[in-house]
């Protein structure tokens, strides 16, 4: 079943993700990519999640909606002289798992990675927290001996005095309402309060815990945070060149930026709000312009 | 005493110091007695026996993994020296420039092997010296100007024996 729509679609030609703007689309019939079959039998599910994976693979790189899915198809004759290797599919974020099918939740481009991750590559600007993210929060309560932190989910992150490196109860750490903290999620999930953490499992502080002040925090959609921490960042290779400067990028869509004088950080901060919807070509002339001092 | 008139326990008889006298067969069943009371009040779930299905599909909500995102602090152009560092350690490196980054720390921090032949020579010559007798310690030695190359000259280290006086 091919399913057809009519979309306008922009994508931005970037190594890293590609944030896509799906402006308008009319989807005909959600696709129903094979016939859910339920068995038991350990090798026939290896090969149905074997046809899955290249279904998937298929799917790579094209526009899926919410409510697509991916089942496992088993072939009619199992050939046992072949070894069956069960293989794992790894399902990110956009894609989730309900019972043997795989179900697309968010709308938007599939991605892949070798060897076997498949994830939705979609846009937003709310954030949900996920474990192990790094993010900028604000320090709202000091009540006790936990921190109230407001990181722009839908409730308020705890964080405990004794999470900073070389804290104990004796010695607490330097942490005021308003200060801004770069951590990381230890629990994080829907049933529970989020959770954050300024030192790592073995104790170090790797960077994370108060940052300094005389910056500026602003809020950028999430794909363009992912997009300045991917591997070859392009936005980011072109903020290098631009002025000596601190940036620090929160995974929740949050950014700080530090230069030598208030006039640079604000033009930094501009570049980086508008540069969020523009293509390669338009972003790298309006950074050139911003180096040459006209902005 | 008539043990007989008083009827004792079930309790009493399933004490340790009542068993000692009881034969193995008597043991035996008392103890199965024991078990069956036991398993009957033992609560368990009727139900056949479930399988857990092993899950091919693992779910990952955080997208740090998906895209390899890396470390969230940046400084350019020597802003923030610390940071750099930190950007240097956080991020996984690339494996040519660790290999890289290898030889030149090797060659910084560690000895060549050229050092450790020179200083192997030293070692040997300062532990012979400590070894050899007074007297050969004292008579300086020189090694690096020999103009006896091709050894015509036969060297004379005879003993320092002691000399009779001639009448």
């Amino acid at each position: 079943l091919k399913y057809s729509f009519l979309c306008v679609v922009l994508f931005t030609p970037a190594e890293g993700a590609a944030g896509c703007r799906l402006s308008f689309l009319f989807p005909v019939c959600p696709s129903d990519i094979s016939p859910r079959n339920n068995n038991n039998n350990p090798c026939e599910r290896s090969c149905g999640v074997s046809a899955m994976f290249s279904g998937l693979k298929d799917k790579v790189g094209e526009v899926l909606l919410p409510g697509d899915e991916f089942s496992l198809e088993t072939e009619d004759t199992i050939s046992l002289t072949e070894r069956v290797k069960p293989e794992k599919v790894v399902c990110g974020p956009g894609l989730r798992r309900s019972g043997d099918r795989l179900l697309v939740c968010k709308s938007g481009v599939l991605r892949h990675k070798q060897p076997n991750m498949f994830w939705m590559d979609s846009q937003q600007r709310r954030y949900v927290p996920a474990k192990g993210e790094t993010i900028i929060g604000i320090v709202t309560v000091k009540s006790g001996d936990v921190f109230k932190v407001d990181f722009g989910g839908s409730e308020q992150a705890s964080l405990s005095y004794l999470a900073f490196e070389g804290a104990t109860k004796r010695n607490r750490p330097n942490v005021q309402v308003g200060d801004l903290v770069f951590s990381q999620f230890v629990v994080a999930n829907r049933d529970m309060e989020p959770e954050l953490v300024c030192v790592d499992s073995s104790g170090r502080a790797n960077g994370m815990g108060v940052f300094g002040g005389g910056g500026l925090l602003f809020t950028v959609s999430l794909g363009l945070a992912r997009r300045l921490l991917s591997p070859h960042s392009e936005v980011l290779s072109d903020l290098q060149t631009l002025f000596p400067c601190e940036l620090v990028v929160g995974m929740n869509g949050r950014l700080w930026v530090r230069s030598s004088s208030v006039q640079q950080t604000l033009v930094i901060a501009n570049l980086l709000q508008s540069c969020d919807t523009m293509t390669a070509p338009q972003r790298q002339d309006l950074f050139r312009r911003a180096a040459q001092g006209a902005l | 005493m008539a043990s007989d008139s008083v009827k004792l326990s079930k309790n009493l008889l399933r004490m340790k110091f009542m068993q000692r006298g009881l034969d193995a067969e008597t043991k035996k069943q008392l103890e199965e007695d024991e078990k069956r009371i036991i398993s009957d009040e033992h609560w368990y779930l009727d139900l056949p026996e479930l399988k857990a299905k092993e899950n091919l599909i693992v779910e990952e909500k955080s997208f740090g993994p998906c895209e390899e995102l890396r470390y969230g602090r940046f400084s350019f152009k020597g802003f923030n020296p610390e940071v750099e560092k930190l950007m240097l350690l956080m991020n996984p490196r690339d494996e040519t420039e660790t290999r890289d980054e290898e030889d030149l720390s090797r060659m910084q921090t560690d000895v060549t092997d050229e050092e450790m032949a020179l200083r192997y020579e030293s070692l040997v010559e300062s532990m012979k010296k400590k070894f050899a007798k007074k007297r050969e310690r004292a008579a300086p030695k020189d090694d690096e100007e020999e103009e006896d190359v091709n050894h015509n000259a036969v060297e004379t280290t005879t003993k320092r024996k002691f000399l009779k006086p001639q009448d």
